[in-house]
């Protein structure tokens, strides 16, 4: 059971009141686009053993998207941040780092 | 004009722990907008007839209220019988606005449950911190009962309100009925 925090209303409850949506920060590719790039946007996921960012939505509750970065091995929850982002900001990175060190060289 | 009905025709049971009973119908509207916009609460406040609340909090005075729903959503509730004169004015006050009002009376149930044993069986339903020093009269919580999304606040100690969608009244009334059994107090809070 993940305890998840929702940076849209403040609530932090268990994960039954939220939904998880998959794989954060996909770079979209539509027209225009190679059969491999739409392809790998469409269908291609990462499935980390380890650090792994992803998109909830308060399902239940006030029903924002935001995202979580989490740990698939062992559910440690690092924390939430704003759905409007490409990319982590630093904090939620620093504390990664700091949780998992060096985990970026061995996600790659 | 056609006398409104409620999902359950105002069912009441009080053979178990709690009496459970569906209220309404009431003036539901749903206002999305700018949340910090002066115009949008003025025009929320008069269809509403109190503040608009704080985050994750609700202001009710008899069938009136406003209830915070998400960062860009109240609900305002009023009379059922003004409810069409309240989205009107909330139109016209808004025109200029980028909002939404529209009126959710007839989706939605309304239910209260009351007893001492209220705080214990809605936390058998839900996923929320039901401790009388975590979730006291005032406050504002969307969440699940059981399968189903619903919203509850505590117009006063021992007593919630309920709301739900119209289309999940009978659910919701049968699993607080299971809920609220016979026996079934836990007496934790
Ligand atoms: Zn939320």
């Amino acid at each position: 059971m993940l305890t998840i925090h929702c940076p849209n209303c403040g609530i932090t409850a268990e994960e039954t009141e939220f939904h998880a949506h998959g794989e954060a920060h996909l770079k979209r590719f539509g027209p225009g686009s190679s059969d491999g790039e739409f392809e790998g946007y469409l269908f291609m996921r990462k499935n980390p053993k380890g650090v792994h960012f992803e998109r909830w939505r308060h399902q239940n509750g006030c029903g924002k998207w935001f995202h979580v970065a989490r740990c698939t091995m062992t559910l440690e929850v690092f924390g939430s941040y704003s759905a409007q982002t490409y990319a982590p900001p630093q904090d939620i990175l620093d504390h990664i780092e700091n949780r998992r060190p060096g985990w970026q060289e061995s996600a790659t | 004009m056609s006398e409104p009905v409620t999902a359950l025709r105002g069912a009441t049971d009080a053979a178990g722990i709690v009496q459970i009973r569906e209220i309404g119908p009431r003036g539901m509207i749903t206002l999305r907008g700018d949340l910090s916009d002066k115009a949008t609460i003025k025009a929320a406040v008069a269809a509403g007839g109190v503040n608009v609340p704080e985050v994750r909090h609700c202001n009710t005075e008899g069938e009136s209220g406003i209830a915070w729903m998400s960062p860009d959503e109240v609900l305002i509730m009023c009379p059922y019988a003004e409810v069409h004169a309240r989205i009107a004015d909330l139109r016209t006050k808004l025109a200029k606005q980028h909002s939404l009002a529209v009126n959710v009376s007839d989706a939605r149930a309304l239910f209260s449950v009351t007893g001492p044993h209220a705080r214990e069986v809605m936390a058998k339903l839900s996923p929320v911190d039901l401790h009388v020093d975590a979730f006291t009269p005032g406050m504002f919580r969307r969440t699940r009962l059981a399968q189903v999304p619903a919203a509850f606040w505590m117009p006063q100690e021992q007593t919630f309100n309920i709301v739900c969608f119209r289309s999940v009244a009978v659910y919701v009334y049968d699993v607080l009925k299971v809920a609220a059994q016979p026996g079934s107090e836990v007496g934790h809070f």
